[in-house]
Parts: structure tokens; C-alpha cells; sequence
């Protein structure tokens, strides 16, 4: 097999801001599991076979709550059922990828699919494996973090608070990214719109699902009206 | 929990999250996708980000004070950099160090 080194660089160059968020999340989630008195191998195998930064916070509620194995299962799946619509965006690009296939899919987080979404690829790199090792980095991050944090919680306390907005702030980039690829407001004013009613009228633990299926009713509202319109 | 049985609770939730992440790729493999299906991809990416950042924010209370004005001002601030400096990192630090500043010394 030929070496991958430039599509290896290209992929640590991308997952640099990546590898602060995640670096510095993991650290969170593994101080805050630690400090809860786990084992310092559950936040650890968490990262690595789960691999999800919202479902990991919400599990240490479901883990301290007696949930039944069929409620945990239903909730994880409508927390990040909005992954699913990451998939049917990158059936294209994911196409052809062979052996790398599961993991790329595996690895496909919000970040992840941000940076695949919203950056560029350099023509001339084989895109298989740029795409494997973006993956691959950001879980290395996400599970140093962790392992770091988790070492960390068991000897030290110090004040974190606020640190958890560095998942905004990331969010917040993304998004920025997302409107330099196209310039049309309207996705992110349905966004917003349909975030704003949810977090008025929902609870918390619903917000994410509701606000996705009522932006998703309002952009095919808006299709049907667009339709018309040509007609 | 018992040992046991957290560990069993990690298998249910990395299940559910990978049968999440793989649907599409299961589902829509060959088969050429519905039109509308089309549609939604290709407008979900900036709505989704938008639902996201206020993801985050929802525990905070903008009725009562400061009226989330600490989480508006570090988002501002993330944006401003993000979009004259244009570094992911500067960006994402300066505006969590702002924040963690707010929180901790206001």
C-alpha cells in the first residue's frame, strides 16, 4: 500500500480547531464522569466506542437515573437521530471508500461532518483516506481529552464553569463556514425560528428533535410554496 | 448502577448512535434518493448549526438577568473574530476564554 502522508497532513491541518474543542470537551467529560465517582475506564470507554459528544453529557443522566436499556436506546437514537441527515449528505462523498467505509461512517460527528461540509478538498488527494484520517484525528482528540480529564478529576478540582461553551463557539464557526458556502439566509432563519419556539414550548430533553422536525415541516412548507410560485 | 450493567447501557447507547450515523448509508446505498430527500440534505447543514448553537444555550434563562446577555456577547465576539481573522482556533478560544471569564469573575 502507497503511503497516505499528504492526505495524512491535509487531514491534521483540517482537524487542528477540532483538536482544541474536542481535546478540551473530552478533558470536561472526563473530569465531570471521574468527579461523579466512576471508574476512571467508563468515561474512556464511552469516548471510543460511543463517540458522541451530546449523548455522552445526557448518558451521565441516564446512567445516574434508572432508565430501562429500551428508554436509554430510544432517547440516544432521537438525540442524534439529526446524524442520520449528515449520512444522506455525504452518500456522494463517502462513495467508493471500501475497507475505510464503516469507520468513516462510525466517526461522523457534528464536527467531523462540519469540516467535510464546509472546507474545501484539494483535488489531487485521494479523498478516501482524507476523509478516514479527519475522522480518525478528531477521535484521537476526543479520546485524549477524556483520558486526560478522567486522570485529572480523580486528583484535582478546579473551576471549569463556562468552559463548556467552547462547544458553541464551535458551532458558531460552523455555522459561519456553512453561509460562506452559500449565501442563502433562509436555512439559518428557519433555524433559528424553529430553535426559538422549541425552547419556549418544549422541554429541554425534547428541544433538539422538535426544533429539527419543525425546521424540516417549515423548508418542504417553503419547497411547495417555491413550486407554486414557478408554476 | 451496577458494573455490569453500565457497561451494558454504553453497548445500548454506542448502538444506537452508530444505527443513527449508518441509516442513510444502509438505507440509501443504490438506490437513487427521492427528490425530496435531496431537497432536505442539501439545506440541512446551516440549519442544523443554527439548532445546534441554540442547542447549547437552551438551559440558559434569557428571561430573567442578565438576560443571556454574557452568552450573546461571547457569541458576538466568536463571530467577530471568526470572520475578520478567519482562524478556527483564535475564534473558538477567545470566545470561550471571554465567556469563562464572565461566568466565573461577573
Amino acid at each position: 500500500m502507497k503511503t497516505k502522508t499528504k492526505e495524512l497532513k491535509a487531514a491534521f491541518k483540517i482537524s487542528i480547531p477540532v483538536l482544541m474543542g474536542y481535546c478540551i470537551l473530552g478533558f470536561a467529560f472526563g473530569l465531570l464522569m471521574t468527579s461523579l465517582h466512576y471508574n476512571i475506564s467508563v468515561p474512556i470507554i464511552m469516548s471510543i466506542f460511543i463517540y458522541a459528544g451530546a449523548l455522552q453529557f445526557l448518558a451521565i443522566g441516564f446512567l445516574s437515573s434508572k432508565l430501562a436499556l429500551i428508554d436509554i436506546f430510544i432517547a440516544s437514537i432521537f438525540v442524534n437521530i439529526r446524524q442520520s441527515f449528515y449520512g444522506l449528505s455525504l452518500l456522494e462523498k463517502f462513495k467508493n471508500s471500501g475497507k475505510l467505509k464503516p469507520y468513516m461512517i462510525f466517526s461522523l460527528t457534528d464536527e467531523t461532518y462540519g469540516l467535510i461540509t464546509s472546507i474545501k478538498i484539494d483535488k489531487q488527494l485521494d479523498k478516501k483516506y482524507y476523509y478516514f484520517f479527519l475522522g480518525l484525528f478528531n477521535q484521537l482528540y476526543w479520546i485524549s481529552g477524556t483520558i486526560a480529564g478522567a486522570l485529572v478529576g480523580s486528583f484535582i478540582k478546579f473551576d471549569t464553569k463556562g468552559l463548556d461553551f467552547s462547544l458553541t463557539a464551535l458551532f458558531v464557526v460552523l455555522a459561519i463556514e456553512q453561509y460562506k458556502v452559500n449565501k442563502n439566509p433562509i436555512p439559518f432563519i428557519i433555524g433559528a425560528i424553529s430553535s426559538i419556539i422549541s425552547i419556549i414550548f418544549i422541554p429541554l430533553d425534547n428541544m433538539l428533535i422538535v426544533s429539527i422536525s419543525l425546521s424540516i415541516i417549515a423548508l418542504l412548507l417553503l419547497k411547495r410554496n417555491l413550486n407554486n410560485g414557478n408554476n | 448502577m451496577e458494573t455490569i450493567n453500565i457497561y451494558t447501557a454504553i453497548a445500548v447507547m454506542a448502538i444506537a448512535n452508530l444505527l443513527t450515523r449508518a441509516f442513510p448509508f444502509i438505507f440509501f446505498h443504490k438506490k437513487e434518493q427521492p427528490e425530496y430527500i435531496k431537497f432536505i440534505a442539501s439545506y440541512f447543514p446551516p440549519m442544523i448549526m443554527i439548532i445546534l448553537i441554540f442547542y447549547t444555550l437552551a438551559k440558559i434563562d434569557f428571561t430573567t438577568a442578565p438576560y443571556g446577555s454574557k452568552e450573546i456577547l461571547a457569541i458576538f465576539l466568536t463571530a467577530l473574530l471568526h470572520i475578520r481573522l478567519n482562524n478556527y482556533l483564535i475564534s473558538i478560544f477567545g470566545g470561550t476564554i471571554c465567556y469563562m471569564m464572565l461566568v466565573q469573575y461577573l
